[in-house]
């Protein structure tokens, strides 16, 4: 295997690896711009995938499985969005909260429903999202450089990897060029100037943590009926986490979440590939050190090193009128 | 008979414990500017916020041009044509000029469109009242003067008829100010009315046609501006006559108490804030720190009370050195004879969401007074504090009321209750009166020389030139973070003012 050809192969499976990042990353983005703290992406990913799982494999439909993803990470986002907005609750405790509910539930409902240890059952080809070929794919990727490019790195992903990344212009779009975008963005830094101005609040955030849900919901679906066929307990493994560590060494931008996430991915990949091939010079290189290079890096950057992540001024806080 | 545009009926409401509105009624004519005062916590703001729907009533009414209004949110305020520009800016910091006016105004989805509208309709405003801002500058990069400016376009954006203002000048020079004052002036000329809420009672008597003055929670008279004065008008806010200027006797100077030599202060950028600061500070005398704000003045404080280091000098208190340069000890300090009455009270005097009582012990928690072994014996310290309410008048008497629910003046009045009554030898005060009302000015003031006379040292910061002339028995004058000169307390407002603006004491210097 030739040096170009492994790198095809290492930024082919970033971009696998990347998307439910994408999503997740660009769920956080619309409740952290509205000023609700979300530490559930990972719980609410967790829901979808085995919702969708779930109902891919009874009703037999990918689409009925998508559909649930959503539902559900919708519903999980409401119960984040009642305890922060509305009761004024502390916005990690909830989402701290959600995570560890769904990781229990997930479990316990899928042994009761399914009895295969927590797995949803294998779905097959109907019932799960297939790749994408381009048209000529074959027969281009003998051109030198932009075959292999064309055929291999662009062509043949899932519909919902075109998707995550068609999300992040469409992200920046509603953000910075709808009204939507401007008040979900002003409540983020001051809630009083948007009640002022005759806005709500409540409400307001309330759409901007429903948008978080849906693409919450596309993360976990691409988990289960994508990457993999089927619902395993636990199959987010921290990318939830990961996602948000993207939000903020993206400084809470889209374009800069897409990189983030797709650096992100490739540590993921690269250490996937260093795997029991050790490095010329340099030798073995550990696991571990390469999983935790997006949260060292994270933290990297809020010590200052990289520039400087300032949060949404209101993050966090709820709302308070009267004291 | 005028028209009336603003009736308010029976207006009441409530926070909690605190019982901000009591049966309001208020009728402000069309076409006039109606003046508000109040002491501080007399609740203008609240009144004013449920006018423009931010708060609910518990009870009331309200008419606009003679007709019952629901005002359920600003919403419907903005749809009745009123306005309003908050005492605390309601701005995005991080948007444009632009994005702030236009901010629940959009017109459409789409934010083209109404960008292109609001810009001509912004230069239009602009021209037409001489509000001139870039509207693609960012809030945070603006002074607070233009910021104000923003708050007005967006009213004006929002075709206001009627215009609230609450406590607009606070924030502004007196040149920015008279310029305000020239903007509502010509917006009463095409008609529209104007509420101005301020303290300020010259700022009253100066724009006014009628005056309403509230005082805990009431409105207690309302006057033609015409046929009212400034004692009348300070007598009803208070509720009693009070001296507007203060009276005290010749000082007696002792030895010295705090010795201040060569202190030099660098900020977190390494900008010298304090250039080699010397003097000194004897017993029963008030020295008075001039300068305007940004001179160094809050940080020489620091440093003296052992929140900020110095990078080099020295500093004596009762003749023992303070190691400024290293680490003082503010608790240490304080057991020495030194209390501190920090100029920014809510970050650093105060735990806003504790109890007054808590808040009365801040930093004297470890007194035997307070302690039953290693717990706090918590009826001595509510007892205490009942002591020092009754003492102060601090309002509302309740030890257990969240510090947060209190006024300014009346959390200013915790503070300096906390500090003044330890007996120390050295009282060092910044903004004694920032944010505190006429009563509770006067009261603090009286309190400041009376520590004087019981032979102790003060140092006193402020940048209200008034207050330092009136308390000090010398007045030293910050500039660019050097002491540029010294001067009696008679000196006229002319001489300390080129003092203050540099001007006088490169002069001097260099002779
Ligand atoms: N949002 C609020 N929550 C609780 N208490 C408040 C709130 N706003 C004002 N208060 C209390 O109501 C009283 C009146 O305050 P305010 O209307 O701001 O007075 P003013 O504007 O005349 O200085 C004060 O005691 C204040 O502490
Ligand atoms: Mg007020």
């Amino acid at each position: 295997m030739d040096f170009f050809h492994v790198i095809v192969v290492l930024l082919e499976s970033t971009i696998r690896v990347s998307v439910p990042l994408i999503f997740a990353a660009l769920a956080g983005l619309f409740t952290e711009r509205a000023g609700v703290f979300d530490i559930g992406l990972e719980g609410k990913m967790l829901g979808a995938a085995f919702a969708a799982g779930a109902v891919a494999a009874v009703t037999q439909s990918v689409w009925m499985g998508l559909l649930a993803a959503i539902l559900i990470s919708i519903a999980l986002s409401l119960v984040h969005g009642y305890a922060s907005i509305t009761q004024r609750g502390n916005q990690i405790v909830s989402g701290v909260a959600i995570n560890f509910i769904v990781a229990g539930s997930t479990v316990i409902l899928g042994e009761a429903w399914f009895r295969q240890g927590g797995r949803t059952p294998a779905l097959g080809e109907g019932s799960r999202f297939q790749t994408i070929t381009f048209p000529f794919a074959d027969s281009v990727r003998e051109i030198p450089i932009l075959g292999p490019i064309y055929s291999d790195l662009l062509s043949g992903h899932f519909l919902l990897t075109y998707v995550a990344f068609a999300m992040v212009p469409i992200s920046w779009w509603i953000l910075y060029r709808t009204r939507f975008g401007l008040r979900l963005r002003a409540v983020g830094e001051n809630p009083g100037a948007v009640d002022t101005a005759g806005i709500s609040v409540i409400w307001l955030r309330y759409r901007a943590v429903i948008c978080c849900g849906i693409l919450c919901g596309f993360a976990g679906a691409y988990l289960s009926l994508a990457m993999t066929a089927g619902f395993v307990k636990g199959m987010t493994a921290g990318k939830g986490y990961i996602a948000l560590a993207a939000l903020i060494f993206a400084k809470w931008r889209p374009f800069n979440i897409m990189l983030a996430c797709l650096l992100f991915g490739f540590l993921d990949a690269l250490a996937i590939r260093l795997q029991g091939n050790p490095l010329p010079l340099i030798g073995q290189v550990p696991v571990q050190l390469m999983q935790a290079l997006p949260y060292i890096l994270t933290v990297i950057l809020l010590a200052g090193f990289i520039g400087k992540a300032i949060p949404p001024k209101a993050g966090g806080v709820p709302y308070v009128k009267e004291r | 008979m005028d028209n009336i545009a603003i009736e308010l009926r029976g207006i009441d409401k409530s926070f909690g414990p605190v019982h901000a509105n009591k049966n309001i009624n208020l009728k402000v004519r069309k076409g006039t500017i109606h003046g508000i005062i109040g002491e501080n916590g007399a609740g203008k703001s609240t009144l004013m916020s449920i006018l423009y729907g931010f708060y609910q009533a518990d009870s009331g009414e309200i008419l606009v041009d003679g007709k019952p209004v629901a005002i359920r949110d600003p919403n419907a305020a903005i749809a009745a044509g009123i306005g309003m520009v908050h005492q605390h800016f309601m701005l995005v910091e991080n948007f444009t000029v632009l994005e702030n006016v236009m901010l629940g105004a959009e017109d459409s989805q789409i934010l083209n469109k109404g960008i292109a509208k609001a810009r001509v309709e912004l230069k239009r405003l602009e021209r037409e009242y001489a509000l001139e801002v870039n509207p693609d500058a960012l809030i945070e990069e603006l002074p607070v003067g233009l910021q104000q400016r923003v708050e007005i376009l967006k009213a004006l954006y929002r075709r206001a008829d009627i215009l609230i203002l609450d406590e607009p000048t606070g924030v502004l020079t007196p040149a920015e100010a008279d310029h305000l004052f020239r903007v509502l002036e010509q917006l009463k000329s095409q008609g529209k009315t104007i509420i101005l809420i301020t303290h300020k009672l010259r700022e009253i008597m100066a724009i006014t046609d009628e005056v309403s003055v509230m005082r805990r929670g009431e409105m207690v008279a309302t006057r033609t501006t015409a046929e009212t004065s400034v004692e009348e008008l300070a007598e009803l806010m208070v509720g009693r006559r009070v001296l507007l200027r203060v009276e005290k006797g010749e000082a007696k100077p002792g030895e010295v108490k705090l010795a201040v030599e060569g202190l030099t202060v660098k900020d977190g950028r390494g900008v010298t804030m304090v250039d080699n600061v010397s003097f000194n500070l004897r017993a029963g005398e008030i020295v008075g720190i001039a300068g305007v704000a940004g001179n160094g003045q809050s940080e020489l404080l620091e440093a003296i009370a052992g929140i900020r280091r110095a990078v080099s000098g020295s500093v004596h208190l009762n003749g023992k050195p303070i190691d400024v340069t290293g680490h003082a000890d503010p608790a240490e300090l304080r057991d020495r004879g030194l209390a501190h009455v920090p100029e920014d009270r809510h970050h650093v005097g105060l735990v806003l969401k504790f109890e007054e009582c808590e808040n009365a012990i801040l930093g004297y928690h470890h007194d035997k007074r307070y302690l039953n072994g290693v717990f706090l014996n918590i009826d001595a310290i509510r007892e205490d504090a009942e002591k020092r309410i009754a003492e102060y008048d601090i309002r509302p008497p309740n030890p257990r009321l969240k510090t947060a629910n209190f006024s300014g003046g009346n959390q200013q009045k915790i503070v300096l209750a906390r500090e003044m009554e330890r007996g120390p030898d050295v009282l060092i005060i910044g903004q004694p009166t920032r944010g505190v009302d006429v009563g509770a000015i006067e009261f603090i003031h009286k309190r400041i020389i009376e520590m004087r006379d019981q032979g102790k040292a003060v140092l006193l910061v402020s940048v209200e030139l008034d207050e330092i002339r009136a308390l000090s028995d010398r007045i030293l004058v910050m500039f660019a973070g050097r002491v540029v000169g010294e001067r009696d307390p008679d000196a006229t407002e002319g001489e300390l003012g080129l003092l203050m603006a540099g001007v006088e004491g490169r002069k001097e210097a260099a002779e």
